[in-house]
């Protein structure tokens, strides 16, 4: 049998499912044998985004960590009967959303995710002064003010991680969870469709309406940082 | 810009459906006149690295500011009492 590898980081080149689903045998194995210190570790690896995807069904933030430790006490309840058909976190973030959405309708807070819209809905996803005008009759629609490239370095700084995350937070809910449950959880579409009970098309455009405001967030702070060479 | 390629695709709609492109969600002829447009406009090749760069970013493992003792408390009771069995 392989030895499972630790999954310490996602990263760009997130690794193969195969290597995920090999840490979640070992883990849920160490689970069973009732060992406190794994049980922990996932906790603090799941429970803050546990908490901030709750908090887009329900209507308060102590509410949002009610269902998440409610979804950790269903966690540990169908534990003996998980199989490994998905990754354990897919598995976790799956009860996680059927407590919320259940806890969401008693509290008759819930609206159907769609509908959580907000005044941003139209707003484009860059600034409409950045362009050209449209009947330009050379560059219609081009760049009058294009983006400047960032350094890499200041890209992975712990300082834009931070302001990223902010960024995610400050987001109206919907285009929240969804960023979180993608990018930053890195599950699938699919998936996420089928927790949130959205469609393809839906989630998409709330993904783009997240990225497209996270980017700029990026850009805004980046560019107090100087020329990058 | 060049207008050697012929394009009609224009960069303010770039910016509108990237998540599509990078989704893989676009026809592949929506995909080509994507790709098409990339080739000839520089500002637009940069604004894609941003937004990959941005969703790299996002995926950076949080920096967690700690779960009260309070919750680790319960979930750590819930534990040991799932553990103790029916």
């Amino acid at each position: 049998m392989t030895p499972a590898h630790e999954v310490q980081s996602k990263s760009a080149s997130a690794a193969p499912l195969s290597t995920e689903l090999d840490a979640d045998r070992d883990l849920v194995a160490s689970l069973r044998r009732g060992d406190e210190a794994a049980f922990l570790r996932l906790v603090d690896q799941h429970h803050r985004t546990m908490v901030r995807v709750a908090r887009g069904f329900v209507g308060s933030e102590a509410l949002a960590e009610e269902v998440a430790q409610e979804a950790w006490v269903g966690v540990l309840k169908g534990l003996d009967g998980f199989e490994g058909r998905s990754t354990l976190k897919s598995w976790i973030f799956r009860i996680l959303t059927n407590c919320a959405k259940s806890r969401g309708s008693r509290e008759r807070r819930t609206q159907p995710f769609s509908a959580l819209g907000s005044s941003s809905d139209d707003e484009p996803s860059v600034d409409a002064d950045r362009f050209i005008d449209e009947h330009h009759p050379r560059w219609p629609g081009g760049w009058s003010s294009p983006p400047a490239p960032w350094a890499d370095e200041h890209c992975l700084s712990k300082e834009t991680v931070r302001l990223v995350q902010r960024a995610i937070e400050a987001l109206p809910p919907g285009q929240r969870e969804v960023v979180t449950l993608r990018d930053v959880e890195e599950l699938s579409a699919e998936e996420v469709c089928e927790m949130l009970g959205i469609t393809e098309v839906n989630q998409r455009v709330l993904l783009h309406r997240a990225r497209s405001k996270i980017r700029a967030a990026v850009e805004s702070h980046l560019r107090g940082k100087g020329p990058s060479s | 810009m060049s207008a050697a390629i012929p394009d009609d695709l224009q960069c303010k709609e770039v910016v509108e459906i990237i998540t599509e492109y990078l989704e893989g969600a676009m026809s592949p002829d929506e995909r080509t006149r994507f790709e098409h447009h990339l080739v000839a406009c520089a500002p637009c090749r940069v604004y894609v690295k941003q937004m990959r760069d941005t969703i790299r970013v996002s995926g950076q493992r949080p920096l967690e500011e700690g779960i009260p003792p309070s919750t680790k408390g319960a979930l750590l009771d819930a534990f040991r009492t799932w553990k103790k069995g029916p």
